[in-house]
């Protein structure tokens, strides 16, 4: 994939540069045509397969009625925000008709109430898996890193992981809503009641990868490292700092990635189950309308997420890049 | 403004309320507006409502799509709900501020059958609408037992008379005969027991007080539930034979030909009851003003629906359709709340007090509404001890609030956008609707002798009984 650049290609002599061209022309076919050649067989087995089965709610979607219903999806987006508009042009036309019979009024502007476009819903996902990851990410590695400094601390907290870390997210999520909801009493909340517990459900399957994974490769530090720290008598935070972290890196986010991935999964389980705001939710409702286009909008959005949970998972690997020393482990 | 979608979710108040506030001080414009307000500004603005995907919760639609609820200054998001499980535990514990509930749930609620919370109504949403469906299977062995017109077609009503033999066959095979309906506390259940024990069925008793609340003791026909809209894939499933269910589910099985509706609940109890709105009694109480405002929202939405003789239903239909309401198809939706009902493939006929949403003073809630439901929770042993009548009086008037809507419409009165003869005479209403015989098997009931009603029954606990 490194292919040198064409300017350096014109300076070498014929016969190389014809050999150049057919690497070119390698890893053209490598990199476009296989795909290409096989997400259309896949397009195609699709099509065929989608014809065949016949549902109660018509034929399954084919790729040709799923494009289409990404066409309707953006049209009701923009619908949608147009009644945005002109619901905030009546409030304050309202509001103002209020303060003047009544100029003590503090005006107060709402959101708009009306229904999340799919847009929205793929927003709300992604700012809740992202805020849920970066939330166990903030406990997992700081803890991982503890865990492996100390073997006693890792012998005391391993069993707590092992046992937690296969649960589902859906035996998480009822226990969740009810303490959220007892805890997270306010009359007039930052947060929504259903981004907090989807967040935090997110947060309780994504952790333990990453506390594994951090504590794993912290554990596996080099011993000439450790020797080097002690001789030069670093103090434990510069030790954390300039040795752990730094040989430790590459593990971490193996299990940063690894956690990202599951937390995307476990995030669209979750709001299919508590109903919360987002693609799940989105995929729930339209099961629900059971009407003639529900399947292909459905299909719609298993595409969104599965490019989605790619785009996560290529993002991670590309600040791994950037924060990795060891350039090939990211690779892996 | 473009990013509203996750402000809205991750910040619930706007921060830059106080940059606004100057900004709308500035482009102040002298209106012409100006009434009278004798009601009150609402205490509380941001509301949100949970429904269930049926259609008759179009009176939260309506409200809030015709712009009545922002004309009482209420800001109102509506949600979706996964079952009535989880749309009554949204209201109790105050994630929702109110929500489209089956009659016996705050019923129930208060009563503590179930969740105990005190929940209160001051709105009634509408008179039937839900339909009994059978499988094709099971219809194809009722065909034999059903008089037939000059032209073919089975005659409607048809009791459960008709399904008795086929039930007595699938008996004698071991096979359990079983059917769904939406709630323990739904009309659904109540109006599908009433139905099956019409035609001599019994559909089993709940025992509360020894721990058996799946309703099954004596049963010939068990009832279990299942949410409204997964009915159809359910009974396609095979796992039941039939099902009670309120719009568009019946209709959708038509539609999928996977099964036929048999009997509307109009035909087993003219103009019954349906949903309700319920809020908590907490609520009513912390903001007097909203709970009149959104009652006198949703008597409007009310009034809209049924306007000219149901003109405005294609429109309603439409909006219904949308899929974060109902989300089944226009066609599907409209079938039955245009007025008609298609039973058997193309056998469609005309039922057009099928919905009724203002009609009949269809809105107001009346005592003995509640009384029935307590009087059909008596009967099949989900109140498992006596009661006196009084009990049966106090019980409803604990949840049933006529007093709210009376304001609500009193109100609306007063500002010209009802009428006083849309409405019951206030200064003499009682509650009661009076004697009504409009049942299936012919039982009178009367609102005001729950007990003496429930003796009348030959299925079913009689006063004394005690399972």
């Amino acid at each position: 994939m490194n292919s040198t650049s064409s300017t350096a290609a014109q300076s070498q002599p014929p016969s190389r540069l014809a050999n150049h061209f057919q690497t070119i022309f390698n890893s053209l076919v490598n990199t476009v045509a296989i795909p290409l050649t096989g997400i259309s067989v896949f397009l195609m087995i699709w099509a065929a397969g989608a014809q065949s089965i016949d549902t109660s709610l018509g034929a399954f979607p084919g790729p040709a009625a799923v494009y289409q219903q990404f066409g309707k999806l953006y049209l009701e987006h923009n619908a949608e925000r147009a009644k945005a508009d002109a619901f905030y042009q009546r409030q304050e036309q309202r509001n103002n008709q209020r303060l003047d019979v009544d100029p003590d009024y503090t005006v107060k502007v709402r959101s708009y109430t009306g229904k999340e476009t799919f847009a929205d819903q793929i927003a709300t996902s992604l700012v809740t898996v992202i805020s849920g990851f970066l939330l166990a990410a903030f406990i997992a590695i700081p803890l991982g890193i503890a865990v492996g400094l100390s073997k006693t601390l890792n012998a005391a907290i391993n069993p707590i992981v092992q046992i937690f870390k296969p649960v589902s997210p859906l035996a998480w999520l009822p226990l969740v809503t009810m303490v959220v909801s007892a805890v997270y009493v306010s009359p007039d909340p930052l947060l929504a009641k259903s981004f907090l517990t989807s967040m935090i459900t997110v947060t309780l399957c994504c952790l333990w990868p990453m506390v594994i994974n951090t504590s794993v490769g912290v554990a596996a530090i080099d011993s000439d490292l450790v020797n080097v720290s002690r001789v030069l008598r670093l103090s434990a935070l510069t030790h954390v700092q300039k040795i752990v972290l730094p040989a430790a890196m590459p593990m971490i986010f193996t299990g940063m990635r690894l956690s990202l991935g599951i937390a995307w999964m476990v995030l669209i389980a979750a709001e299919m189950l508590a109903q919360s705001p987002g693609l799940g939710k989105f995929v729930w409702d339209e099961f629900q309308n059971g009407s003639s286009s529900s399947l292909s909008r459905i299909m719609a959005a298993v595409i969104v997420i599965g490019f989605i949970g790619f785009l996560l998972d290529r993002g991670m690997l590309q600040i791994q890049r950037l924060a990795s020393w060891d350039k090939n482990s990211a690779a892996r | 403004m473009k990013q509203d979608g996750i402000v809205r979710v991750l910040i619930k108040r706007s921060k830059l309320a106080k940059l606004t506030t100057a900004l709308a001080v500035l482009t102040i414009t002298v209106s012409p507006f100006s009434h009278a307000e004798k009601l009150g500004y609402p205490e509380k603005e941001e509301l949100t409502f949970g429904f269930i995907k049926l259609t008759d919760m179009a009176p939260i639609a309506i409200a809030y799509e015709n712009g009545y609820f922002e004309d009482e200054g209420l800001y109102v998001t509506i949600e979706s709900q996964a079952n009535w499980k989880v749309l009554l535990d949204g209201v109790i514990d105050g994630r929702l501020d109110g929500a489209h509930m089956l009659a016996g749930q705050p019923i129930a609620a208060t009563m503590g059958f179930g969740t105990k919370a005190h929940i209160i109504t001051p709105f009634s949403m509408d008179l039937n609408g839900n339909g009994i469906t059978v499988s094709n299977e099971i219809w194809q062995q009722m065909k034999p037992h059903i008089p037939k017109m000059a032209d073919g077609r089975p005659v409607h009503p048809i009791k459960a008379d008709a399904l008795k033999p086929v039930l007595e066959k699938y008996k004698a095979d071991g096979k359990p005969f079983n059917m769904g309906m939406v709630f323990p506390v739904s009309t659904h259940n109540y109006e599908l027991r009433y139905w099956l024990a019409a035609g001599g069925i019994h559909p089993g008793y709940y025992a509360p007080h020894k721990g058996d609340t799946s309703g099954k003791i004596d049963a010939e026909a068990f009832l279990s539930v299942t949410p409204p809209p997964q009915m159809p894939a359910t009974l396609e499933a095979g796992t039941i034979y039939g099902y009670c269910v309120g719009e568009p589910w019946n209709q959708q099985a038509v539609t999928k030909g996977i099964g036929v509706p048999v009997i509307t609940d109009y035909e087993i109890w003219k103009n019954n009851p349906e949903k309700v709105f319920g809020i908590t009694a907490e609520f009513a109480e912390k903001y007097p003003n909203t709970t009149i405002r959104l009652t006198r929202a949703m008597i409007r939405a009310a009034k809209w629906l049924d306007e000219n003789d149901n003109a405005n239903r294609p429109a309603a239909v439409k909006i219904l359709a949308q899929s974060n309401y109902v989300g089944a198809d226009y066609d599907v939706i409209a079938n039955s709340m245009t007025g008609t009902f298609e039973y058997e493939k193309g056998d469609k006929r005309e039922v057009p007090d099928f919905n009724v949403f203002f009609r009949y003073n269809a809105t107001y809630p009346y005592y003995s509404d509640a009384i029935w439901y307590l009087t059909q929770m008596r009967r099949w042993g989900q109140i498992a001890e006596d009661k006196p009548d009084s009990w049966y009086r106090d019980m409803a008037k604990n949840v049933y609030r006529p007093d709210i809507y009376t304001k609500a419409a009193q109100s609306l009165i007063a500002e010209g956008l009802m009428k006083a003869e849309e409405f019951p005479d206030f200064a003499s209403e009682d509650g009661y609707k009076g004697l009504q015989d409009d049942f299936i098997d012919g039982v009178v009931f009367d609102g005001k002798k729950p007990n003496a009603y429930i003796n009348q029954f030959p299925i079913g606990l009689k006063q004394g009984d005690v399972l």
